[in-house]
This record gives structure tokens, sequence and C-alpha cells, in this order.
């Protein structure tokens, strides 16, 4: 029972991160705050559905065709919304209002889009939806999945950001954007491929989401915030951060479910998330200054 | 002097007027007016806290939920004005709790932790009603019209501006400028930061609650779901931004037009309401990114500048 | 400078109120009758347009073009009249249904309004429109206050039974299952924190009893709830050979598929709305079969199968299996009421209270406002929903029990 709990806890909470995790890369370095980040999500799920169901192409082929297609929508957002936000809050420092409210506005375009081209239908299908025994406990394949890609996904974010060059390059702007160019950096450039790379996640997330979630036009908004609260938890930018609190909470709900009340799920969640900031204002991995 | 007096004298006399409107109007203008009203009274509250220290809350609607649930609750054991008052002192003692534990984080911590507030009360208290009542759903069959509710929030507006006004000529309203702009050097002008803005933040938060109090006999029957819409804390977040929340009549001004539109949108183009919305909304940050009445002092500065050149 | 942006805000103000009085001058008057104004607002988006969006909107539209291709609403002098529509999107938001309401029936001066999605809103809406004279025909609303509301606003009518009705209905179906020897006494329930769920979970607890059933598990979870692998662990613990899930679309979605991951294989699977929606056999295809849920048609009636053909050929996707249909004979009713009587509001409301009307789902008359002749219980027999409760009706199916076991994907 207690591994049970435990191991489908673990695997909840890496859906949940791999979610996430694009998220704090388009905070954490292109300073965005992304509120359309959700649809991003789910217009990648019903694109998913849509190569699945009609072409008859499983969705892990499909990523194929939607991931490019994030990254390439993420890049041409930055590069047309975005870079002039960005431009222009170098004089007034307003970036983190500007992008709320931007992104709040595509938030709706491509719900909308989406209401007239999806209509407002729940979605599912079935795609690796069969039970695999990992240490005795029943795990869906498709959860395993997901909890294996972001852990995959995780950890070459993590070895890239921290060994490579480019990554140092990454990590330089997220700490300091001021003095950047000061050392050669583009920031600009990095900036904007971080923005795509984030925008790239959250269909990747969303691809994995559609195999084993319902899902509909309207949804969006659901992932945003669970990413958010996440993003905020681990710590602002810092991807190993989204991972342990992607984890942690999947465990918490888990084991509330299974050993208090299903009824508490959720608001122990947010529970949690508030406990985690009063005790560390700046989340788990964050810098104490809080931002 | 003078000119505060005629302004105030204004300001009463367009109230009077607005109060008068609903024997002019027929049912449809009065629930426009009064959602009006109930989104100006929203995102001026709002500024009162936000736009001064630039926090960004979202635990809007818990408020506005909370004084909704507490007048379902209590609408049948209490005479209405007594549940008013019950409902404020509720949203008072949250905002207090929560005001005292969060004040300190800062930037988009608080953004996220203020929505995660507003949906722990809203799990919480769909979970006390599943589990101690038995029940999820309320009715309020309290006999008020629109017109009533119309002008109680027309009186809350007011006294939300009169805050307002009040403070921005105070010394704390001064105090919360140097907080706005740099913390740290208000801390060391000797202002007790955390005290005012806790002060502020239980303000807003009662007025917001009042707002959901006097809303709710409107709709008959109330459940989570209903009152804790999330859409609320980010329409009036908008609202006021647009509208420039630093200002005293920033946020009203936000909110008018903005309301307007949504239902003007609605009410033409219902299958592409979300479209048009979000390209509206980018493109107003585009065009006015501090707000309408920052845009109007720059265009009258730039006026009076040409006048003097000339 | 404060006085400047006050003079400004002014300047504004009065500007809205000049702008508000026109608005309202404007309303329409003329009254020349060259077509029946019908107005409703719906939740196109939002958290309730998944609902709304195949169980209201579709039946709307569809009813509308047909009436328009016959030639409009026949009146009681045989002349017929053009359906215009006045459509609003409530965005999921109660404050919105009701203004958009007084909207249509102020401003639009529309002569009668369809009713909203979900029972929070038919609810919100019903003293208004009391009010205002309008009837109000509640075709997506579940409550068992039904009677209450039908006295308090007279003109309010209420299509789809209760809470109550659903879970007692259930109650039969397991009690008699058990005093046949098929399953045992024991029943896990678990239902969704909502009204809906609420509603039936406790009528649930009474009824279940009282039809010699135990209920060993009773568990509530919160809307929006996706892991549900503790709740069915705990359910497959429990030995229960029935379960019971009072759930809403997404979380039918979920339970199917993590059912089927957990092997969780119970004699009776039942689950909640969502459940008879086309897009759940579309997803689980042979899966659905012995799937019991709340509704339920009569495939031997041959209106309701026609109107499913024509349902689907100009939706382009089939009605529900349960709330669609009654939305549909709601619309027939008033259509037939507006025949008999012309477009007088308070006439209308009294023929659909003590008219009798051929709709799809039969000779409908309602009692004390309310349709009672109703599909409480059904089951996904070969690929179609079928109706199962009260067995004693024309047109039951047996049900099938044990359910198969999930196949393999």
């Amino acid at each position: 029972m207690l591994l049970t709990a435990l191991i489908s806890g673990l695997v909840l909470g890496g859906t949940y991160a791999l979610v996430a995790m694009g998220l704090t890369l388009q905070y954490g370095i292109s300073r965005i705050m992304n509120l359309a980040y959700g649809e991003i999500t789910i217009f990648a799920a019903f694109s998913a559905f849509i190569l699945f169901s009609t072409f008859g192409i499983n969705p892990l082929l499909g990523m194929a065709i939607v991931l490019p297609g994030a990254f390439v929508f993420g890049y041409l957002i930055y590069g047309v919304m975005m870079q002039p936000l960005v431009s222009r809050s170098s004089r007034t420092g307003s970036l983190e209002v500007d992008s709320i409210l931007a992104t709040f506005g595509l938030l709706f375009v491509i719900q909308g889009v989406m209401l007239i081209t999806f209509g407002s239908n729940y979605t599912s299908y079935n795609y690796l939806n069969f039970g695999v025994n990992v240490l005795g406990a029943n795990i869906a394949a498709n959860r395993l999945l997901a909890f294996a890609l972001a852990i995959v996904i995780g950890g070459v974010l993590f070895l890239v950001l921290t060994r490579t060059r480019w990554g140092t390059t990454i990590r330089a702007i997220a700490v300091a954007p001021a003095s950047a160019p000061l050392v050669g950096i583009n920031v600009n450039r990095t900036a904007r491929f971080a923005f795509a790379l984030g925008t790239m996640l959250a269909a990747s997330g969303g691809v994995m989401v559609s195999m084993y979630q319902t899902f509909n036009a309207s949804m969006g908004v659901v992932f945003t915030m669970k990413a958010l609260v996440i993003v905020i938890m681990g710590g602002l930018g810092n991807l190993m951060g989204a991972l342990v609190a992607g984890l942690l909470l999947g465990l918490v709900e888990t084991f509330v479910a299974t050993y208090v009340d299903p009824g508490l799920t959720l608001a122990s969640t947010y529970l949690i998330f508030l406990v985690v900031l009063l005790w560390k204002p700046a989340g788990l991995f964050g810098k104490a200054a809080g931002r | 002097m003078t000119r505060t007096i005629i302004g105030f004298v204004l300001v009463g006399l367009a109230l009077l007027a607005l109060a008068f409107m609903p024997t002019q109007l027929g049912a449809y203008g009065v629930g426009l007016l009064l959602g009006m009203t109930g989104y100006v009274t929203l995102a001026s509250a709002w500024a009162l806290f936000s736009g001064p220290t630039r926090y960004i809350s979202l635990a809007t609607v818990a408020f506005f939920g909370i004084g909704a649930y507490t007048v379902a609750v209590l609408s049948e054991a209490m005479p209405y004005p007594l549940v008013l008052v019950t409902a404020g002192l509720i949203g008072l003692g949250v905002a207090l709790v929560v005001g005292l534990a969060t004040l300190r984080l800062a930037g988009v911590y608080f953004v996220i932790f203020s929505f995660g507030l507003a949906e722990l009360v809203r799990q919480l208290v769909t979970w006390y009603e599943v589990n101690v009542t038995g029940t999820l759903g309320r009715y309020i069959f309290l006999p008020i019209s629109a017109t009533e509710i119309y002008w109680q929030l027309l009186g809350l507006a007011a006294i939300t501006l009169l805050i307002g006004w009040w403070i921005s000529r105070s010394r704390i309203g001064l105090a919360l400028k140097v907080i706005g702009d740099d913390e740290t050097v208000a801390a060391h002008t000797g202002i007790d930061i955390s005290r005012v803005k806790l002060a502020l933040f239980a303000i807003s938060a009662t007025i917001i609650t009042l707002v959901g109090a006097i809303q709710a006999p409107r709709w008959t029957y109330i459940e989570p779901a209903i009152v804790f819409n999330p859409t609320v804390s980010f329409l009036t977040v908008i609202m006021a931004l647009l509208g420039g929340a630093n200002r005293l009549w920033g946020p009203m001004l936000g909110a008018i037009p903005l309301f307007l539109l949504f239902e003007w949108l609605s009410a033409n183009f219902p299958n592409h309401y979300s479209i048009i919305l979000g390209l509206m909304f980018i493109a107003i940050v585009f065009i006015v990114p501090r707000g309408v009445v920052a845009l109007a002092e720059d265009l009258f500065k730039r006026a009076r500048r040409k006048e003097a050149a000339q | 400078m404060t006085l400047i942006s006050r003079r400004n805000a002014l300047r504004v103000l009065g500007t809205a109120v000049t702008l508000l009085a026109g608005v309202s001058a404007a309303a329409v008057s003329a009254q020349d009758r060259s077509s029946v104004k019908i107005g409703y607002a719906v939740s196109i988006t939002g958290g309730n347009a998944g609902g709304a969006g195949i169980t209201t909107i579709p039946n709307y539209r569809l009813w509308v073009h047909e009436v328009n291709e016959a030639g409009g609403l026949e009146l009681p002098d045989g002349s017929r009249l053009p359906i215009e529509v006045v459509e609003y999107d409530d965005r999921s938001s109660a404050e919105e249904v009701v203004r958009a309401v007084e909207r249509l029936v102020t401003q639009d001066e529309v002569d009668f309004v369809l009713s909203p999605w979900g029972t929070g809103f038919n609810l919100a809406v019903a003293p208004l429109l009391d009010r205002f004279g309008y009837p109000l025909i509640a075709s997506a609303a579940v409550t068992d206050r039904a009677a209450e509301f039908a006295e308090r606003w007279p003109g309010s009518f209420w299509l789809l039974g209760g809470g109550a009705d659903y879970a007692g209905a259930l109650a039969g179906v397991l009690g008699e299952a058990h005093a046949a020897g098929d399953i045992n006494a024991d029943v896990a329930i678990i239902s969704v924190a909502d009204g809906f769920g609420i509603d039936l979970v406790n009528a649930a607890r009474e009824t279940f009893a009282e039809a010699g059933l135990n209920i060993v598990m009773d568990r509530t979870y919160p809307p929006g709830t996706t892991d549900f692998s503790p709740m069915i662990n705990e359910a497959q613990a429990s030995g229960a050979d029935s379960f019971v899930a009072f759930s809403y679309p997404p979380d039918t979605f979920a339970l199917t598929q993590q059912a089927q991951v957990a092997a969780f294989n119970p004699d009776v699977f039942y689950l909640g709305v969502g459940t008879p929606f086309p897009t759940y056999i579309g997803a689980n295809g042979d899966n659905a079969e012995g799937v019991l849920s709340l509704g339920g048609i009569d495939t031997s009636n041959a209106a309701l199968m026609d109107y499913r053909q024509r349902h689907e050929e100009f939706i382009g996707q089939a009605p529900d299996f349960w709330a669609s249909q009654m939305t549909y004979a709601g619309l027939e009713m008033l259509e037939e009421a507006i025949r008999r009587v012309g477009l007088d509001r308070e006439a209308v409301a009294n023929e659909l209270s003590t008219g009798t009307f051929t709709t799809i789902l039969g000779e409908t008359t309602l009692e004390d406002n309310q349709l009672r002749d109703l599909w409480w219980t059904g089951q996904w027999q070969d690929g179609v929903f079928v109706a199962l409760e009260p067995s004693d009706r024309d047109g039951a199916s047996e049900i099938r029990l044990p359910k198969q076991p999930w196949q393999g994907q």
C-alpha cells in the first residue's frame, strides 16, 4: 500500500514536472510570465489527438511533428510580441506586468482559435493505456512514459545548463541579464531560444497529457496554474526545483488521497505550496532575495 | 482648497446622477450599471493595495467568494445589514491572518501565492460543505432588487474612492509612494512598511468581500464553482492595470470601457469573442502600456507644452 | 494635477452615461411581426462549455434550423413566422448569464428565452424570467427541489429530474441484481464534490440502504481531480462487486482509462455525466460495453432514432444519450404550444403545464411542471446506450451483468 502510493505519487509528480519545466525556462531565462502556457499544452494535446485519430499517427511519432511546430511558434511569438516589450522594458522596467497582460491576451486568442477549430467538447483517446507492474504497483504505461520523459528532459537540460558553454550563457542571463552583454552574450537571441524551447516543452507535456487525460479547449488555464505553482515552489528558473516540486506535489496528492481523504487533494496541493513559500519565500531552490 | 471643494461637489453631483439612473433605464440598463459598478469597486479596491505596493494580487475572488458565501449561509438567520457587517468582518479577519503571513513575499511569488490562496479557500469551503453540512449549493431568496444592489455598490464605490483619495493625501500615502519605488529606502525613512502594507491589504480585502456579499442575492443559487470563479480575479487585475493602478481614477477608467467592451463583444460576436478580446488585450499592451490615465496625462502635457511653445 | 485627472475622469464618465442612455433609448419597439424572436444565453466559452456544447447548443441550432426549413413557427391561425435567434455567450459566469437574460428580455425584447446549461445557471435566471413573465423550460438542470421551484416560479418547467430519482433507480437496479444473486451487497461509491455529485450521493446513502445494499466505500473528490488511482485501489481492495461514480465528464473518461490500467473489473461499473456522450464510445470502443450510467434511449422509438439521425447529419456529431433528447423534446413542446395558443407567454406557459404533446420521447405531459417520464438508468449495449430503468416502462432493455472485463488495447 505504502509502496504503491509512493510509486504512483512519483509518477504523477513526474507528469506535473514535465508540464512545469518549460514554464520555468520561459520565466527564468526569457523573463516572460507566460499566462498562455497552458493553451500551448492544450493545443498540442489536440494536435496529437487529430494526428492519432485522423491520420493514425501514434502520439510518440506525432511529437516529431508537433514539437518542431511548437518551437517555431514560440520563436515567432517571442520575436513578434515579446521582443518589443523586452526592449521597451529596459526603460520602464515593466516587463512583468506587460508580459502578464500580453500573454493574457494571447491566451484568449489561442483559446478562441481552438474553440472554433476543435469545438468545446471533451476529447479523449486511448494510447498505451495498460498497466505496467513497477515493484508491485500498477502504473499506466502512458503515465510511466511521461514520467520517464520528464526525468530525461530534466536530466538532459540540467546537464546542458551546467556542463556546456551554452548552458553557462543561459545561466548568466538568468542571474544577471544586465551585465551579460558585457561579456559578449547576445541576451536577445538566447532569451528567444529559451522561450521557444519552453514552448516546445509545453507542447511535449501536452502530447503526453493527451494520452491519459480528458481535455477541452477551455482547460488551458488549469495547466498554467498547476505549472506556475510548481515553478514558484521550486524556485523560478530552476529546472531541478521544478522537477523536485512536481514530484513533491504528486506525492502529496497521492498520499492525501490514499490516507486522508480524496476530497482534500487539491486543498493539500495549495496548502503545501503556501507552506513552502512561507518557509522559503523564494521557493525550494530559489535565491533568498525573493526575485 | 477651492479646487478640492469643487472636485467634491462635482463628484457628488455625478454620484447623484448615477443613483438616479435606474429610474431612467430598463432592467438590462440597471444590470449593466450594476455589473459595471461592481467591477469599478473591485478594481479600485484592488488598486488601493496593489497600486502603491506593486503587489499583484490574484486573491480577489477569495474574498469576493467569502462575502457571497457568508450571505448565502446567514441570509435566513440574520437581518440583512447585520449579514453585511458579518461578511465584512470575516473578510477583514481572513485578510489580517493572510496578510501577516504573506506580505514578505515579493514579485511573482506573491502573485501565485495569492492565486493559491484563492484556490485553497475554494477547496476548503467545498470540503466543508460536502463533509459537514452535506450539501453543496445554497439558495439565497432575499427580496433585494437589482436597483437596490446597484445603490449599495455605488455607495461602496464612492467610499472606496474616498478612502483612496484620503490615503493619497495623508502621510501614509507618501510612505506608500516610497514603498512602491524602493522598499529598502522606505524602511530607512522610519516608515513601518509591514504595518502600512497590512493595513492596506486589510482595507482592500474588506471592500472586495463586501462587493461579493452585496452582489450575491442576484444569483439565487450559489456554489463554490460560481462564486470562486478565478476569472473575477483576472478581470479585476486587467481592468486596474489598463486604467492605471497608481491613479485614483485609473481603475475606474479601466473598468468601465473594458466592461462595456466585454458586453459588446459577447452580444455581437459570441463565437469570436475570445479571439477579438485577446487581440484587443495585446493591442492595449502595445498602445497604452501605462494605463489610460497616464496616457491621457501625457497627451495633456504635450498639448500644454505646445501651447506654451506657441 | 489631481484636478486635471479628475476633470478628465468626469468627462469620460459623462460620455459613458450619455452612451448608456443612448443604448437604452435605441431599444427596438417596432413589433411588425415578421418573425418570432427567440433568445438564449449559454456557455460557449469557459468551464461549462464542454457540457453546453454537447447537450444544449447543438439542439437549439438544430431545432431553429428545422423550424425555419419548414417555413417557421406555426401560429394558431395556420400562418408561419420564421425564428430569429439572439444568441449570447455567458462565459460560464453566473453574473453574465443573469445580465444576458435581462438583455434578451428588455433590450432585444425576444418572445421566448431558452434555458441556459447547468443547474446553477437555470436557478440564477429562474426568478428573473418569472418576474418578466417568461416561461423557463429547464432542460439541463438536475434538482431534487423541482416541485418547490415550480411552485415558486409557476412558469418554470423541469425536464431532467432530480438526484434522488437517479440514485433511487440505481438502487433498484443493484438491489434486484443482488436479490437475483448476481452481485454481492457491497457497493463502493465515489462522487464529485459539486452540486450534482452531492445530490446523488446523499440520495444514494438512503436508497441503497433501503434496497439492502451496503456502502463499503464512500469518497468525495474535488472537481478537477485527474488521478483516480488511489480511489480505484481502495475500491478494488474493498471487495465490492459494484462500483458507482457520480462523476463529471473529465472524471468519467479518466476513471474508465484508469480502471483499465488497474485491471479493475467490478461486475457493475456505473459512471456519471459523460458516459452517454458519443465521444465516450469513440474513445473507448468495445470497452464501453456494459458500463452503466444516467439516461438511456429506447431504440424502438422511431421518432427518437430519426431525431438522432437528423442531429448527426446537421451538427456532424451524434447527440448524447441523456439530456439531448429532453432538450429537443422541450423545444418541440414549446413549438407545439405556440401552434395551439399563439405567442402569448402566459398562455404558452399554461399550455406547457397542462397540455399533452407528441415529441421524440413519445406522448409527453408534465406533472406539476416536471417531466417525470424519464429514463433513470441506462447501459452501453452493442454500441448503443440503452435505457434500463424504469424497467416496467415500454422500451426498457434488460440489464447485462456482469460487465465483461476490459479488453487489451
